[in-house]
């Protein structure tokens, strides 16, 4: 019993480290080779790698535990329950309440609020309001671009006619959007996504596409994830022609 | 050591903390039922907020040190003279740049914990025909492809929105032209490639390359590598459902 238990957490700590090995033979390759630099803190990377290789396994276990069945769970149970009212709500908080803490916006935001008092677009007195303005409106954009997702989930609309349509929005604004707030638009669709969202929210899409007839897991189950990458960028966007 | 690691613990939880507070209050309030085998979900809970502590820890003392140090360093006027003879503006100087970017892109993607959670799920939806490393690999691909476009559109200085404008209408036009069942799947690809590993090492590499090329502004001409990032996994992911399509559709060509 102990023994299988061993040698089951030893081949999943070697698949773990087969992931990252990539990295490691990068790593060493540009340090001793191209830039013929010693290693600075040996000691320090190589516990760390230990770290990241045990935390990578312990995340997978996990995900699988935890993370899905939770939002299988929920998916199966809100339509049991037969609310819309109550399953779009959820989506609704779930994309609000993850990102408007998410510390990747708040340092994005930040340093948005910096770059608009330097450059004469706002003045230093409405610095933190426009930061927490910004925070707000990419969390708000995030919890509809899930609503969206699982409205289009219900509905069985074909997502590419909902995303292409918000890349020619996205497009469209740009060339109309200040310039200084274009880069840090297009980054905020990158950094809502965290790790522990992403797992979640697609076990929701799957898990609801799995139960309501006629739709298809792969075809419908995904793409909420697309959403919440692509509307941030549209509502910074919309903030940045509002404020200035 | 230890109080890095403690940090990190209360940082991780208080990114779960809403969510598990919403979903509580769903479980209890509106669904009044509890979820089924509760005790092994909460276990594996506390096995994720564990890893991903480890995870986060381990990265900030071996890789992010490393990472930056290099992309200092292969952006550095000196290095480059030493390995180019020619100027500085030239965007052929910085060469090993764009093969760390590569290189760096792939490989920090293949180990992203959320494209891993995106590949299960893809895995197992799709009945095993979608492979996770599969998925991974060529996701993984579009980034390296994404990072050194990005990196050379930072040494030449052209416009970041021109660039992605022109992803995004490739990426429409694949659409059109590609079977329907890999969409969702594509563009949910762009998304998840962008998160704790690749981040603060290509934000790193792209501010570092802004001000090592002569006329960039590191404020301006630094961004934009994380949404290159997010643009061409899509493209990849797209072109592999459309040779797959091609593959399928010479099969049937030759057994007529």
């Amino acid at each position: 019993m102990i023994l299988k238990l061993i040698g089951n957490i030893a081949g999943k700590l070697k698949t773990s480290f087969f992931d990252l090995l990539p990295i490691i033979v990068v790593v060493l390759f540009f340090q001793t080779i191209v830039l013929q630099q010693p290693f600075p803190n040996m000691l320090e990377t190589l516990v760390g790698l230990v770290f990241v290789v045990i935390g990578l396994m312990l995340f997978v276990e996990g995900l699988e535990l935890g993370l899905f069945p939770i939002g299988e769970n929920l998916s199966y149970a809100l339509v049991k329950k037969g609310s819309l009212f109550w399953l779009l709500s959820f989506s609704f908080l779930l994309g609000f309440s993850t990102t408007i803490a998410e510390p990747a916006l708040i340092a994005v935001a930040k340093e948005a609020g910096e770059i608009a008092v330097k450059s004469d677009l706002i003045k230093p007195e409405i610095e933190s309001s426009y930061i927490l303005g910004l925070r707000i409106s990419v969390a708000i954009s995030v919890g509809l671009a899930i609503l969206i997702g699982i409205w289009r989930i219900i509905k069985g609309w074909p997502i590419y006619y909902l995303i292409i349509g918000g890349y020619v929005m996205v497009i469209v604004m740009t060339l109309f959007a200040p310039e200084e707030i274009i880069g840090i638009a297009y980054d905020a669709g990158g950094v809502t996504t965290s790790t522990i969202t992403v797992p979640l929210v697609t076990a929701l899409g799957v898990g609801l596409a799995t139960v309501i007839e006629g739709r298809s897991p792969l075809t419908d189950g995904f793409g909420l994830i697309a959403f919440a990458s692509l509307l941030p960028m549209i509502f910074v966007m919309g903030y940045g022609m509002l404020i200035f | 050591m230890l109080i890095e690691l403690g940090i990190t613990f209360l940082n991780t939880l208080r990114d779960v903390a809403p969510i598990v507070l919403l979903i509580a209050v769903f479980q209890i309030f509106i669904i009044k039922k509890s979820i089924p085998h509760l005790k092994n979900v909460i276990f594996g809970v506390v096995l994720v907020i564990f890893g991903l502590t480890f995870f986060l820890m381990g990265l900030e003392q071996a890789l992010f040190p490393v990472g930056e140090l290099m992309a200092k360093q292969l952006s550095n006027p000196e290095f480059i003279t030493k390995t180019y003879s020619g100027s500085l503006t030239d965007w052929k100087a910085y060469y090993w740049v764009y093969i760390f970017a590569a290189l760096l892109g792939f490989s920090t993607t293949i180990a992203e914990p959320s494209l891993y959670a995106v590949a299960v799920k893809a895995n197992e939806v799709s009945g095993g025909t979608i492979g996770t490393l599969y998925l991974r690999f060529v996701v993984a691909i579009g980034v390296a492809i994404a990072l050194v476009v990005g990196t050379y559109r930072i040494v030449v200085g052209d416009s970041l929105a021109t660039y992605i404008m022109v992803g995004y209408v490739i990426v429409v036009i694949q659409t059109i032209f590609v079977k329907k069942d890999l969409v969702a799947l594509a563009y949910d690809s762009g998304g998840v490639t962008t998160s704790t590993v690749t981040v603060p090492i290509v934000a790193a590499l792209g501010l570092g390359l802004a001000s090592a090329v002569p006329g960039r502004n590191p404020a301006i001409d630094g961004f934009g590598l994380i949404a290159f990032a997010s643009v061409f996994p899509m493209i990849t992911v797209l072109g592999y459902a459309q040779i797959n399509d091609l593959a399928i559709y010479f099969k049937k060509l030759s057994k007529n």
